[in-house]
Protein backbone atom coordinates (compact mmCIF):
# COMPACT_ATOMS: atom_id res chain seq x y z
CA UNK A 1 0.00 0.00 0.00
CA UNK A 2 1.33 3.35 -1.01
CA UNK A 3 1.94 5.82 1.77
CA UNK A 4 1.06 8.67 -0.52
CA UNK A 5 -2.48 9.41 -1.60
CA UNK A 6 -1.98 9.77 -5.32
CA UNK A 7 -5.64 10.20 -6.20
CA UNK A 8 -6.85 13.48 -7.63
CA UNK A 9 -10.12 15.07 -8.65
CA UNK A 10 -10.62 17.01 -11.85
CA UNK A 11 -13.97 18.59 -11.26
CA UNK A 12 -16.27 15.62 -10.60
CA UNK A 13 -13.86 13.07 -12.09
CA UNK A 14 -11.80 11.06 -9.64
CA UNK A 15 -8.61 9.47 -10.90
CA UNK A 16 -6.30 7.09 -9.09
CA UNK A 17 -3.33 9.26 -9.98
CA UNK A 18 -2.56 12.43 -11.96
CA UNK A 19 -0.82 10.70 -14.87
CA UNK A 20 -2.71 10.87 -18.14
CA UNK A 21 -1.46 9.87 -21.57
CA UNK A 22 -2.07 12.65 -24.07
CA UNK A 23 -4.29 12.51 -27.09
CA UNK A 24 -2.52 11.61 -30.31
CA UNK A 25 0.35 9.91 -28.50
CA UNK A 26 -1.34 6.66 -27.51
CA UNK A 27 -3.62 5.93 -30.45
CA UNK A 28 -6.50 3.95 -28.97
CA UNK A 29 -4.31 2.19 -26.45
CA UNK A 30 -3.74 -1.12 -28.21
CA UNK A 31 -0.17 -0.55 -29.43
CA UNK A 32 1.15 1.07 -26.26
CA UNK A 33 -0.39 -1.69 -24.14
CA UNK A 34 2.48 -3.88 -25.36
CA UNK A 35 4.85 -1.75 -23.31
CA UNK A 36 2.93 -0.40 -20.34
CA UNK A 37 0.16 -1.41 -17.95
CA UNK A 38 -2.66 0.95 -18.84
CA UNK A 39 -4.70 -0.06 -15.79
CA UNK A 40 -2.13 1.63 -13.55
CA UNK A 41 -2.19 4.95 -15.40
CA UNK A 42 -4.58 7.65 -14.23
CA UNK A 43 -6.20 7.61 -17.62
CA UNK A 44 -5.65 7.73 -21.34
CA UNK A 45 -6.90 10.35 -23.73
CA UNK A 46 -7.75 8.89 -27.12
CA UNK A 47 -6.56 10.17 -30.45
CA UNK A 48 -8.98 12.91 -31.55
CA UNK A 49 -12.19 11.42 -32.87
CA UNK A 50 -14.34 13.02 -35.51
CA UNK A 51 -17.82 12.02 -36.59
CA UNK A 52 -16.53 10.41 -39.79
CA UNK A 53 -13.13 8.76 -40.27
CA UNK A 54 -10.30 11.04 -41.41
CA UNK A 55 -7.36 9.82 -43.48
CA UNK A 56 -5.00 12.48 -42.18
CA UNK A 57 -2.43 14.52 -44.05
CA UNK A 58 -0.12 13.18 -46.77
CA UNK A 59 3.50 12.52 -45.85
CA UNK A 60 5.81 13.97 -44.64
CA UNK A 61 3.95 14.43 -41.38
CA UNK A 62 6.69 14.81 -38.81
CA UNK A 63 10.19 16.14 -38.37
CA UNK A 64 12.51 16.34 -35.42
CA UNK A 65 13.60 19.75 -34.13
CA UNK A 66 15.90 20.75 -31.26
CA UNK A 67 14.50 18.96 -28.20
CA UNK A 68 11.17 18.61 -29.92
CA UNK A 69 9.26 17.50 -32.94
CA UNK A 70 6.83 19.04 -35.39
CA UNK A 71 3.81 17.07 -36.44
CA UNK A 72 0.99 17.63 -38.86
CA UNK A 73 -0.88 14.33 -38.71
CA UNK A 74 -4.16 15.97 -39.68
CA UNK A 75 -6.38 14.20 -37.15
CA UNK A 76 -6.18 10.81 -38.83
CA UNK A 77 -8.76 8.72 -36.97
CA UNK A 78 -11.22 5.88 -37.36
CA UNK A 79 -14.34 7.94 -36.67
CA UNK A 80 -16.83 7.62 -33.84
CA UNK A 81 -18.68 4.54 -35.12
CA UNK A 82 -15.60 2.38 -35.65
CA UNK A 83 -14.19 3.58 -32.33
CA UNK A 84 -17.23 2.32 -30.47
CA UNK A 85 -17.28 -0.95 -32.38
CA UNK A 86 -13.62 -1.97 -32.34
CA UNK A 87 -11.60 0.22 -29.98
CA UNK A 88 -13.72 0.55 -26.85
CA UNK A 89 -13.87 -3.23 -26.21
CA UNK A 90 -10.07 -3.38 -26.02
CA UNK A 91 -9.84 -0.36 -23.74
CA UNK A 92 -12.40 -1.97 -21.43
CA UNK A 93 -10.43 -5.18 -21.40
CA UNK A 94 -7.21 -3.48 -20.28
CA UNK A 95 -9.19 -1.68 -17.57
CA UNK A 96 -8.02 1.77 -18.51
CA UNK A 97 -9.76 4.98 -17.52
CA UNK A 98 -10.86 6.49 -20.75
CA UNK A 99 -11.10 10.14 -21.69
CA UNK A 100 -12.34 10.66 -25.19
CA UNK A 101 -10.86 13.48 -27.24
CA UNK A 102 -13.14 14.99 -29.86
CA UNK A 103 -12.19 17.12 -32.84
CA UNK A 104 -14.67 18.61 -35.26
CA UNK A 105 -15.11 21.19 -37.95
CA UNK A 106 -18.34 22.68 -36.65
CA UNK A 107 -20.04 23.24 -33.32
CA UNK A 108 -22.75 20.82 -34.46
CA UNK A 109 -20.20 18.09 -35.09
CA UNK A 110 -18.69 18.52 -31.60
CA UNK A 111 -22.15 18.19 -30.14
CA UNK A 112 -23.09 15.20 -32.30
CA UNK A 113 -19.91 13.29 -31.38
CA UNK A 114 -20.37 13.99 -27.69
CA UNK A 115 -23.99 12.93 -27.86
CA UNK A 116 -23.17 9.60 -29.51
CA UNK A 117 -20.22 8.81 -27.23
CA UNK A 118 -21.80 9.81 -23.94
CA UNK A 119 -23.80 6.57 -23.86
CA UNK A 120 -20.58 4.58 -23.69
CA UNK A 121 -20.19 3.67 -20.07
CA UNK A 122 -16.43 3.27 -20.24
CA UNK A 123 -15.88 6.87 -21.29
CA UNK A 124 -15.37 8.87 -18.12
CA UNK A 125 -14.88 12.34 -19.57
CA UNK A 126 -14.48 14.27 -22.80
CA UNK A 127 -11.60 16.40 -23.89
CA UNK A 128 -12.66 18.79 -26.61
CA UNK A 129 -9.89 19.68 -29.01
CA UNK A 130 -10.45 23.25 -30.12
CA UNK A 131 -6.81 23.79 -30.89
CA UNK A 132 -5.48 21.43 -33.55
CA UNK A 133 -3.16 23.55 -35.67
CA UNK A 134 -3.04 21.10 -38.56
CA UNK A 135 -6.45 20.95 -40.18
CA UNK A 136 -8.02 23.45 -42.53
CA UNK A 137 -11.45 23.61 -40.94
CA UNK A 138 -12.08 23.79 -37.24
CA UNK A 139 -9.11 23.37 -35.00
CA UNK A 140 -7.37 26.64 -34.36
CA UNK A 141 -10.15 28.54 -36.07
CA UNK A 142 -12.15 27.78 -32.92
CA UNK A 143 -9.25 27.85 -30.52
CA UNK A 144 -8.54 31.48 -31.36
CA UNK A 145 -12.11 32.63 -30.91
CA UNK A 146 -13.36 33.26 -27.37
CA UNK A 147 -17.00 33.14 -28.42
CA UNK A 148 -16.60 29.86 -30.29
CA UNK A 149 -14.80 28.23 -27.35
CA UNK A 150 -17.57 29.40 -25.04
CA UNK A 151 -20.26 28.07 -27.34
CA UNK A 152 -18.60 24.69 -27.81
CA UNK A 153 -18.25 24.35 -24.03
CA UNK A 154 -21.87 25.25 -23.38
CA UNK A 155 -23.31 23.13 -26.21
CA UNK A 156 -21.33 19.99 -25.41
CA UNK A 157 -22.19 20.33 -21.71
CA UNK A 158 -25.85 20.25 -22.66
CA UNK A 159 -25.65 16.78 -24.20
CA UNK A 160 -23.62 14.95 -21.58
CA UNK A 161 -23.49 14.53 -17.80
CA UNK A 162 -19.83 13.60 -18.05
CA UNK A 163 -17.06 16.12 -17.40
CA UNK A 164 -15.99 18.31 -20.31
CA UNK A 165 -12.36 19.40 -20.59
CA UNK A 166 -11.41 21.94 -23.21
CA UNK A 167 -7.94 21.57 -24.72
CA UNK A 168 -6.61 25.06 -25.22
CA UNK A 169 -4.25 26.48 -27.77
CA UNK A 170 -1.09 28.29 -26.70
CA UNK A 171 -1.23 30.22 -29.97
CA UNK A 172 -3.22 33.05 -28.40
CA UNK A 173 -2.29 36.27 -26.59
CA UNK A 174 -4.03 35.59 -23.25
CA UNK A 175 -4.78 31.94 -22.61
CA UNK A 176 -6.40 32.75 -19.25
CA UNK A 177 -9.21 34.57 -21.08
CA UNK A 178 -10.06 31.28 -22.78
CA UNK A 179 -9.95 29.42 -19.48
CA UNK A 180 -12.34 31.98 -17.99
CA UNK A 181 -14.81 31.45 -20.82
CA UNK A 182 -14.66 27.69 -20.37
CA UNK A 183 -15.19 28.14 -16.65
CA UNK A 184 -18.13 30.48 -17.02
CA UNK A 185 -19.81 28.19 -19.55
CA UNK A 186 -19.63 25.25 -17.17
CA UNK A 187 -16.54 23.44 -18.46
CA UNK A 188 -14.99 21.16 -15.85
CA UNK A 189 -11.31 21.69 -16.69
CA UNK A 190 -8.92 22.96 -19.30
CA UNK A 191 -6.07 20.99 -20.81
CA UNK A 192 -3.11 23.25 -21.49
CA UNK A 193 -1.38 23.32 -23.81
CA UNK A 194 -1.84 21.93 -27.29
CA UNK A 195 1.14 22.24 -29.65
CA UNK A 196 2.70 25.49 -30.80
CA UNK A 197 2.63 26.31 -34.49
CA UNK A 198 6.08 25.90 -36.02
CA UNK A 199 7.87 25.04 -39.22
CA UNK A 200 11.21 23.81 -40.50
CA UNK A 201 12.77 24.10 -43.96
CA UNK A 202 15.35 22.10 -45.82
CA UNK A 203 18.08 24.61 -46.69
CA UNK A 204 19.16 22.76 -49.85
CA UNK A 205 15.76 22.34 -51.46
CA UNK A 206 14.25 25.44 -49.79
CA UNK A 207 11.14 23.38 -49.19
CA UNK A 208 9.27 22.83 -45.93
CA UNK A 209 10.15 19.53 -44.28
CA UNK A 210 6.47 18.94 -43.52
CA UNK A 211 4.02 18.67 -46.38
CA UNK A 212 1.48 20.78 -44.47
CA UNK A 213 4.19 23.51 -44.29
CA UNK A 214 3.52 24.16 -40.61
CA UNK A 215 3.08 21.68 -37.82
CA UNK A 216 2.55 21.54 -34.10
CA UNK A 217 5.68 21.71 -31.98
CA UNK A 218 5.83 19.37 -29.00
CA UNK A 219 8.45 17.92 -26.69
CA UNK A 220 10.72 19.45 -24.05
CA UNK A 221 11.30 22.46 -26.31
CA UNK A 222 7.85 23.79 -25.41
CA UNK A 223 7.89 23.00 -21.69
CA UNK A 224 8.74 26.52 -20.43
CA UNK A 225 5.97 27.97 -22.58
CA UNK A 226 3.49 25.41 -21.30
CA UNK A 227 4.48 26.07 -17.69
CA UNK A 228 3.97 29.80 -18.18
CA UNK A 229 0.53 29.23 -19.69
CA UNK A 230 -0.52 26.91 -16.87
CA UNK A 231 0.67 29.44 -14.32
CA UNK A 232 -1.19 32.24 -16.08
CA UNK A 233 -4.42 30.26 -15.98
CA UNK A 234 -3.85 29.22 -12.40
CA UNK A 235 -3.39 32.81 -11.23
CA UNK A 236 -6.41 34.13 -13.10
CA UNK A 237 -9.09 31.46 -13.08
CA UNK A 238 -10.27 28.85 -10.57
CA UNK A 239 -10.84 26.11 -13.18
CA UNK A 240 -8.86 22.85 -12.75
CA UNK A 241 -5.94 22.56 -15.17
CA UNK A 242 -4.51 19.49 -16.84
CA UNK A 243 -0.91 20.42 -17.65
CA UNK A 244 0.65 19.30 -20.93
CA UNK A 245 3.85 20.22 -22.69
CA UNK A 246 7.12 18.37 -22.99
CA UNK A 247 7.00 16.28 -19.84
CA UNK A 248 9.75 13.66 -20.06
CA UNK A 249 10.59 13.04 -16.41
CA UNK A 250 8.91 13.04 -13.00
CA UNK A 251 10.64 16.32 -12.20
CA UNK A 252 8.88 17.91 -15.19
CA UNK A 253 5.54 16.57 -13.99
CA UNK A 254 6.05 17.94 -10.46
CA UNK A 255 6.88 21.33 -11.95
CA UNK A 256 3.54 21.37 -13.79
CA UNK A 257 1.66 20.55 -10.60
CA UNK A 258 3.46 23.26 -8.67
CA UNK A 259 2.50 25.94 -11.20
CA UNK A 260 -1.13 24.93 -11.06
CA UNK A 261 -1.89 21.60 -12.72
CA UNK A 262 -4.23 19.15 -10.99
CA UNK A 263 -3.19 16.40 -13.37
CA UNK A 264 -0.82 16.23 -16.32
CA UNK A 265 -0.49 14.48 -19.63
CA UNK A 266 2.49 12.70 -21.10
CA UNK A 267 2.69 13.18 -24.86
CA UNK A 268 5.79 13.05 -27.02
CA UNK A 269 7.60 11.08 -24.29
CA UNK A 270 5.42 8.08 -25.15
CA UNK A 271 7.09 7.90 -28.55
CA UNK A 272 10.49 7.58 -26.93
CA UNK A 273 9.65 5.58 -23.84
CA UNK A 274 6.19 4.02 -24.07
CA UNK A 275 6.42 3.17 -20.37
CA UNK A 276 7.24 6.73 -19.33
CA UNK A 277 3.86 7.27 -17.68
CA UNK A 278 4.56 4.60 -15.08
CA UNK A 279 8.20 5.65 -14.70
CA UNK A 280 7.00 9.18 -13.95
CA UNK A 281 4.36 7.91 -11.53
CA UNK A 282 7.03 6.06 -9.58
CA UNK A 283 9.21 9.18 -9.52
CA UNK A 284 6.50 11.48 -8.20
CA UNK A 285 5.54 9.01 -5.51
CA UNK A 286 9.14 8.84 -4.31
CA UNK A 287 9.32 12.65 -4.40
CA UNK A 288 6.23 12.85 -2.19
CA UNK A 289 7.67 10.40 0.31
CA UNK A 290 10.96 12.25 0.35
CA UNK A 291 9.30 15.64 0.91
CA UNK A 292 6.63 14.41 3.33
CA UNK A 293 3.70 15.04 1.03
CA UNK A 294 0.86 12.70 1.97
CA UNK A 295 -1.60 13.85 -0.66
CA UNK A 296 -0.34 14.52 -4.18
CA UNK A 297 -3.13 17.03 -4.70
CA UNK A 298 -1.44 19.29 -2.12
CA UNK A 299 1.18 19.97 -4.77
CA UNK A 300 -1.27 21.66 -7.11
CA UNK A 301 -0.64 25.40 -7.32
CA UNK A 302 1.78 25.22 -4.41
CA UNK A 303 4.03 27.80 -6.02
CA UNK A 304 5.68 30.42 -3.88
CA UNK A 305 5.94 33.67 -5.76
CA UNK B 1 8.01 -6.18 -29.57
CA UNK B 2 9.70 -5.05 -26.37
CA UNK B 3 12.14 -2.58 -24.89
CA UNK B 4 15.52 -4.11 -24.25
CA UNK B 5 18.54 -2.46 -22.65
CA UNK B 6 21.21 -3.93 -24.86
CA UNK B 7 24.92 -3.99 -24.37
CA UNK B 8 26.99 -2.45 -27.14
CA UNK B 9 29.61 -4.97 -28.21
CA UNK B 10 31.51 -3.66 -31.20
CA UNK B 11 31.59 -1.38 -34.18
CA UNK B 12 33.20 -2.28 -37.49
CA UNK B 13 33.74 -0.04 -40.47
CA UNK B 14 32.36 -1.66 -43.65
CA UNK B 15 33.14 1.10 -46.13
CA UNK B 16 34.34 4.67 -45.74
CA UNK B 17 31.15 5.94 -44.09
CA UNK B 18 29.24 2.74 -43.34
CA UNK B 19 29.39 0.99 -40.00
CA UNK B 20 28.20 -2.30 -38.59
CA UNK B 21 27.45 -2.47 -34.89
CA UNK B 22 26.90 -5.55 -32.80
CA UNK B 23 24.74 -5.49 -29.67
CA UNK B 24 23.79 -8.09 -27.09
CA UNK B 25 20.02 -8.20 -27.26
CA UNK B 26 18.83 -11.76 -26.63
CA UNK B 27 15.10 -11.13 -26.28
CA UNK B 28 14.80 -9.17 -29.49
CA UNK B 29 17.15 -11.57 -31.30
CA UNK B 30 14.93 -14.48 -30.36
CA UNK B 31 11.86 -13.23 -32.22
CA UNK B 32 13.34 -11.03 -34.98
CA UNK B 33 12.38 -11.77 -38.57
CA UNK B 34 14.16 -10.60 -41.72
CA UNK B 35 13.07 -7.17 -42.87
CA UNK B 36 11.96 -6.04 -39.41
CA UNK B 37 13.60 -3.09 -37.70
CA UNK B 38 14.46 -1.71 -34.30
CA UNK B 39 14.04 1.81 -32.94
CA UNK B 40 17.16 2.81 -31.05
CA UNK B 41 17.65 5.59 -28.51
CA UNK B 42 21.11 6.84 -29.40
CA UNK B 43 21.53 9.23 -26.49
CA UNK B 44 20.55 9.26 -22.83
CA UNK B 45 19.34 12.86 -22.88
CA UNK B 46 16.81 14.67 -25.03
CA UNK B 47 19.18 15.43 -27.88
CA UNK B 48 18.46 13.92 -30.26
CA UNK B 49 14.99 13.52 -28.83
CA UNK B 50 13.60 10.71 -30.93
CA UNK B 51 14.76 7.18 -31.48
CA UNK B 52 16.35 6.22 -34.77
CA UNK B 53 14.96 3.31 -36.81
CA UNK B 54 17.43 0.75 -38.19
CA UNK B 55 16.88 -2.39 -40.22
CA UNK B 56 17.94 -5.57 -38.51
CA UNK B 57 21.01 -6.41 -40.55
CA UNK B 58 21.80 -9.76 -39.04
CA UNK B 59 21.10 -11.96 -36.05
CA UNK B 60 23.65 -14.37 -34.59
CA UNK B 61 22.43 -16.16 -31.48
CA UNK B 62 21.83 -13.49 -28.84
CA UNK B 63 23.37 -10.73 -30.93
CA UNK B 64 21.86 -8.20 -33.29
CA UNK B 65 23.69 -6.32 -36.02
CA UNK B 66 22.76 -2.94 -37.44
CA UNK B 67 24.32 -1.26 -40.46
CA UNK B 68 24.21 2.49 -40.94
CA UNK B 69 25.78 5.47 -42.66
CA UNK B 70 26.86 8.42 -40.57
CA UNK B 71 24.88 11.38 -41.84
CA UNK B 72 23.65 13.22 -38.77
CA UNK B 73 24.01 13.69 -35.06
CA UNK B 74 22.15 10.48 -34.21
CA UNK B 75 24.27 8.18 -36.32
CA UNK B 76 27.45 9.96 -35.23
CA UNK B 77 26.56 9.23 -31.59
CA UNK B 78 25.86 5.62 -32.46
CA UNK B 79 29.19 5.26 -34.24
CA UNK B 80 31.02 6.62 -31.20
CA UNK B 81 29.54 4.22 -28.65
CA UNK B 82 32.00 2.19 -26.64
CA UNK B 83 31.99 -1.47 -25.76
CA UNK B 84 29.86 -2.15 -22.71
CA UNK B 85 27.65 0.94 -23.07
CA UNK B 86 23.93 0.36 -22.87
CA UNK B 87 21.64 1.00 -25.80
CA UNK B 88 17.90 1.28 -25.29
CA UNK B 89 16.31 -0.65 -28.15
CA UNK B 90 12.67 -1.26 -29.06
CA UNK B 91 12.11 -4.17 -31.36
CA UNK B 92 11.60 -6.21 -33.34
CA UNK B 93 9.19 -3.89 -35.14
CA UNK B 94 7.07 -4.00 -38.25
CA UNK B 95 6.34 -6.63 -40.84
CA UNK B 96 9.32 -8.04 -42.67
CA UNK B 97 9.80 -9.86 -45.96
CA UNK B 98 7.28 -12.44 -47.09
CA UNK B 99 9.32 -15.55 -47.79
CA UNK B 100 6.48 -17.95 -48.35
CA UNK B 101 5.48 -18.80 -51.89
CA UNK B 102 6.42 -20.57 -55.06
CA UNK B 103 9.82 -19.35 -56.28
CA UNK B 104 13.18 -20.98 -56.99
CA UNK B 105 15.32 -17.84 -57.25
CA UNK B 106 15.47 -14.95 -54.82
CA UNK B 107 16.69 -11.71 -56.35
CA UNK B 108 18.07 -9.20 -53.88
CA UNK B 109 18.21 -5.62 -55.11
CA UNK B 110 19.95 -3.08 -52.92
CA UNK B 111 20.86 0.56 -53.38
CA UNK B 112 23.47 2.10 -51.10
CA UNK B 113 22.67 1.32 -47.49
CA UNK B 114 19.76 -0.76 -48.79
CA UNK B 115 22.07 -3.75 -48.38
CA UNK B 116 21.35 -3.63 -44.65
CA UNK B 117 18.53 -6.20 -44.28
CA UNK B 118 19.96 -8.83 -46.65
CA UNK B 119 22.48 -10.71 -44.48
CA UNK B 120 19.65 -11.77 -42.17
CA UNK B 121 17.29 -12.43 -45.06
CA UNK B 122 19.88 -14.67 -46.80
CA UNK B 123 19.96 -16.94 -43.77
CA UNK B 124 16.23 -17.39 -43.83
CA UNK B 125 15.76 -18.12 -47.50
CA UNK B 126 15.32 -21.92 -47.84
CA UNK B 127 18.53 -23.65 -48.92
CA UNK B 128 17.22 -24.93 -52.26
CA UNK B 129 16.45 -21.39 -53.42
CA UNK B 130 19.22 -19.64 -55.32
CA UNK B 131 20.10 -16.10 -54.33
CA UNK B 132 21.30 -13.50 -56.83
CA UNK B 133 22.22 -10.02 -55.61
CA UNK B 134 22.17 -6.78 -57.56
CA UNK B 135 23.82 -3.97 -55.65
CA UNK B 136 24.01 -0.35 -56.66
CA UNK B 137 25.85 2.70 -55.41
CA UNK B 138 26.98 6.12 -56.58
CA UNK B 139 30.57 4.91 -56.71
CA UNK B 140 32.56 1.78 -55.84
CA UNK B 141 32.86 2.83 -52.21
CA UNK B 142 29.06 2.99 -51.87
CA UNK B 143 28.51 -0.58 -53.04
CA UNK B 144 27.96 -2.60 -49.89
CA UNK B 145 28.56 -6.29 -50.53
CA UNK B 146 28.64 -7.39 -46.91
CA UNK B 147 27.50 -11.03 -46.75
CA UNK B 148 25.80 -10.79 -50.14
CA UNK B 149 25.81 -13.77 -52.51
CA UNK B 150 26.31 -13.90 -56.31
CA UNK B 151 26.79 -10.17 -56.62
CA UNK B 152 26.32 -8.07 -59.76
CA UNK B 153 27.24 -4.44 -59.09
CA UNK B 154 26.19 -1.18 -60.67
CA UNK B 155 27.67 2.27 -60.07
CA UNK B 156 26.52 5.66 -61.31
CA UNK B 157 30.08 6.63 -62.22
CA UNK B 158 31.07 3.25 -63.64
CA UNK B 159 33.88 2.82 -61.12
CA UNK B 160 32.69 -0.69 -60.35
CA UNK B 161 30.56 -3.11 -62.38
CA UNK B 162 27.84 -1.86 -64.68
CA UNK B 163 27.68 1.87 -65.30
CA UNK B 164 24.16 3.00 -64.52
CA UNK B 165 21.60 2.27 -61.88
CA UNK B 166 20.93 -1.09 -60.35
CA UNK B 167 17.39 -1.36 -61.70
CA UNK B 168 18.70 -0.92 -65.27
CA UNK B 169 21.21 -3.66 -64.55
CA UNK B 170 18.44 -5.93 -63.30
CA UNK B 171 16.34 -5.22 -66.40
CA UNK B 172 19.33 -6.07 -68.62
CA UNK B 173 19.70 -9.41 -66.89
CA UNK B 174 16.02 -10.26 -66.73
CA UNK B 175 16.00 -12.57 -69.75
CA UNK B 176 18.46 -14.85 -67.93
CA UNK B 177 15.63 -15.64 -65.52
CA UNK B 178 13.06 -16.56 -68.17
CA UNK B 179 13.02 -20.17 -67.09
CA UNK B 180 13.11 -19.39 -63.37
CA UNK B 181 10.43 -18.55 -60.88
CA UNK B 182 11.78 -15.42 -59.29
CA UNK B 183 10.85 -13.29 -56.31
CA UNK B 184 12.41 -9.87 -55.85
CA UNK B 185 13.39 -8.48 -52.45
CA UNK B 186 14.50 -4.86 -52.54
CA UNK B 187 15.70 -2.11 -50.25
CA UNK B 188 17.09 1.28 -51.15
CA UNK B 189 16.23 4.88 -51.95
CA UNK B 190 12.68 5.63 -53.06
CA UNK B 191 13.49 6.48 -56.72
CA UNK B 192 15.14 3.06 -57.05
CA UNK B 193 12.20 1.31 -55.43
CA UNK B 194 9.76 3.16 -57.63
CA UNK B 195 11.60 2.21 -60.83
CA UNK B 196 11.77 -1.39 -59.68
CA UNK B 197 8.11 -1.41 -58.70
CA UNK B 198 7.16 -0.28 -62.23
CA UNK B 199 9.17 -3.09 -63.82
CA UNK B 200 7.94 -5.81 -61.47
CA UNK B 201 4.30 -4.80 -61.55
CA UNK B 202 4.38 -4.64 -65.34
CA UNK B 203 5.99 -8.06 -65.66
CA UNK B 204 3.98 -9.69 -62.86
CA UNK B 205 7.03 -10.37 -60.74
CA UNK B 206 6.36 -10.81 -57.04
CA UNK B 207 8.32 -7.96 -55.49
CA UNK B 208 8.83 -7.11 -51.83
CA UNK B 209 9.91 -3.54 -51.18
CA UNK B 210 11.45 -2.38 -47.93
CA UNK B 211 10.77 1.35 -47.75
CA UNK B 212 12.37 3.99 -45.61
CA UNK B 213 10.72 7.01 -44.06
CA UNK B 214 10.90 9.46 -41.20
CA UNK B 215 9.50 7.90 -38.06
CA UNK B 216 8.95 8.79 -34.43
CA UNK B 217 7.57 5.98 -32.28
CA UNK B 218 8.07 3.02 -34.61
CA UNK B 219 5.04 1.06 -33.42
CA UNK B 220 1.94 2.84 -34.65
CA UNK B 221 0.96 5.43 -32.07
CA UNK B 222 2.30 8.64 -33.56
CA UNK B 223 0.90 8.13 -37.08
CA UNK B 224 3.92 9.97 -38.40
CA UNK B 225 5.01 7.55 -41.14
CA UNK B 226 2.17 7.16 -43.64
CA UNK B 227 2.63 5.71 -47.12
CA UNK B 228 -0.13 5.96 -49.67
CA UNK B 229 -1.99 2.80 -50.56
CA UNK B 230 -1.68 1.71 -54.18
CA UNK B 231 -5.41 2.07 -54.73
CA UNK B 232 -5.31 5.62 -53.35
CA UNK B 233 -7.65 4.73 -50.50
CA UNK B 234 -5.73 6.27 -47.63
CA UNK B 235 -2.48 5.29 -45.99
CA UNK B 236 -0.59 2.44 -44.45
CA UNK B 237 1.84 3.15 -41.64
CA UNK B 238 5.38 2.19 -42.62
CA UNK B 239 6.28 1.21 -39.04
CA UNK B 240 3.37 -1.10 -38.42
CA UNK B 241 2.05 -2.25 -41.79
CA UNK B 242 5.57 -2.27 -43.30
CA UNK B 243 8.42 -1.47 -43.64
CA UNK B 244 8.20 -4.22 -46.26
CA UNK B 245 5.30 -3.98 -48.70
CA UNK B 246 4.34 -5.93 -51.77
CA UNK B 247 4.94 -3.73 -54.80
CA UNK B 248 1.22 -3.92 -55.55
CA UNK B 249 0.26 -2.47 -52.18
CA UNK B 250 1.77 1.01 -52.03
CA UNK B 251 2.48 4.13 -54.04
CA UNK B 252 6.07 5.21 -53.78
Amino acid sequence: MSKVDLSIKIGPLELKNPVLLASGTVGYGNEIANFTDLSKIGGIVTKSLSLKPRLGNPPQRITETPSGMLNAIGLANVGVEEFIKTKIPFLKEVNSTLICNIAASSVEEYVECTKILTDEESIKAFEINVSCPNVKEGGLEFGNDLKAVGRITAETKKVTDKPIFIKLSPNVARISEFAKVVYSEGGDAVSAINTLVGTSFNIWTKRPKIKNITGGLSGPAIRPVALAKVLEISRNCPIPIIGIGGILTWQDAIEFMIVGATAFQIGTANFINPNSGLDILKGIEEFCIQTNITKISDLTASYQI
Amino acid sequence: MLIEKSKFISNTSITKNTYLIKVFSPSIAKTAKPGQFCNIKVSENSFPLLRRPFSICDVEGDYLYFMFDVHGEGTRLLRDKNEGEELDIIGPLGIGFDLIGDYDTAIFIAGGLGSAPFPFLSKNIPAMIEIHSFIGGRSKENVIEYKMKNVSAATDDGSYGFQGNVVELFINKLTAYNTKKIRVFACGPNPMLKALQNVCNEKNINCQLSVETVMACGFGICQGCPIEKYNGDGYFLVCKDGPVFNSLAVKI
